[in-house]
């Protein structure tokens, strides 16, 4: 699994932040285990293979909470499946 | 706190910006000597297990039982290495400038992350949380992190990320953000401390060193409005609005309005402009000065002709 947070609701927008999750258990990625992203934008997971399964849709500004800032908005999320030997 | 270093205005509102301020090997090493000496450290060779040295230091240590909301003059011991910290005059200047000298305590805890030789398993990184829990007040909480040694980049410093400390989230839900650009880590020479506003997006590194590493937190609350606590014989508080995106060959001084706008490498393109709303709001905050903007971010929503 691939999670990409992107600077605007674009695909091809820059990745500001990202984890990975590893379902065959072959790698450990953990929080702070990286400094630049594994991708530059969305697209460039696209063709790496990532199939993109989900991303955040775009809220309306609730009245009186125009301001207020809080989780990353423009999340996707990715998959790719990966034979294992078991 | 008579010999205390207030911070200067610029000090604050880097601090209003980024949520953070550092000062590395602020405290001299024979105390930081004391600080070991009194919370029980001995060498990781003399250690059978993680939770046998942290039972020992939790009955044994010198670090005092303190109830919470004890004033922080009133918190530790006279002449022990936790007093003599928060007197010096830098460490005094900051706290004064930030949460007043009569601040309360809210809480202290000896952070002790293990190498990978004390422990049955090796330990993951934290995740990134904020502390407590969902926080929207204006008047902020200042955690003071300590670190008594020199902390090295594989001993898994304190990660934190600079500016998201206006952010208003629930604590761990922010964990699934495991990497973030332009996140730091505490990588330091002994004797440093990292002050952050309560709300930085924050956690422990996993350390792969064969050293032990401690971080003592103390989180100190206000006990009056934090307007000017800070040095403020050079806070000018007739600065006209300069001119914004069109600015020919002109050079951004390093001014609080620099310091309340700047661009940090994770911002949403969007949202990164409402934390310089954000910023300018709590700088109104800290200034008292409900008229003050930068880059006329505040003029422009507030503008309802009559």
């Amino acid at each position: 699994m691939l999670v990409l947070y992107l600077q605007n609701s674009a695909l091809d927008s820059r990745v500001i932040a990202w984890a990975n999750y590893d379902g065959t258990g072959s790698s450990r990625p953990m929080t702070g285990d990286s400094d630049e992203p594994p991708y530059s934008t969305g697209v460039h997971a696209l063709r790496d293979g990532w199939r993109l399964f989900q991303a955040s849709t775009l809220q309306q500004h609730s009245h009186g909470d125009e301001f207020r800032t809080g989780y990353l908005k423009y999340e996707f999320f990715f998959e790719q499946l990966v034979h294992t030997d078991e | 706190m008579s010999n205390a270093e207030l911070l200067s205005t610029l000090d604050m509102a880097r601090f209003a910006g980024q949520g953070f301020l550092r000062l590395d090997a602020v405290v001299p090493e024979a105390l930081n000597q004391q600080f070991l000496d009194d919370i029980g450290h001995v060498s990781e060779n003399e250690i059978g297990s993680a939770i046998e040295h942290y039972g020992r230091i939790m009955s044994r240590s010198a670090i005092p039982v303190v109830g919470a909301g004890t004033p922080l003059t009133d918190a530790y011991p006279p002449d022990s290495a936790l007093t003599r910290i928060l007197e010096l005059p830098k460490v005094a200047g900051a706290i004064e400038s930030l949460v007043g000298g009569d601040c309360v305590l809210d809480h202290h805890f000896l952070h002790i992350t293990f190498p990978p030789h004390l422990l049955e398993k090796p330990a993951p990184a934290q995740h990134n949380h904020q502390d407590s829990t969902v926080d929207p007040r204006q008047a902020f909480d200042v955690q003071i992190m300590y670190f008594p040694h020199a902390v090295t980049e594989n001993m898994g410093g304190t990660r934190f990320i600079p500016g998201t400390h206006l952010r208003v989230v629930s604590e761990a839900a922010i964990a699934r953000y495991q990497n973030v650009l332009g996140q730091q880590r505490i990588v330091c020479p002994a004797g440093t401390l990292l002050f952050v506003h309560h709300g930085i997006w924050h956690g422990g590194g996993a350390n792969r060193s064969d050293r032990m590493r401690y971080m003592f937190k103390m989180r100190l609350a206000p006990q009056r409005p934090q307007q000017r606590l800070w040095d403020t014989s050079d806070l000018d508080t007739q600065t006209p609005q300069r001119p914004i995106f069109w600015l020919g060959e002109s050079v951004r001084e390093d001014d609080v309005a620099t310091h309340l706008t700047r661009n940090l490498p994770w911002h949403e393109q969007d949202t990164g402009r409402l934390e310089h709303l954000n910023a300018i709001r709590f700088w109104r905050y800290l200034t008292g000065d409900e008229k003050f903007d930068a880059d006329y971010w505040l003029t422009r929503v507030e503008n309802e002709p009559q």
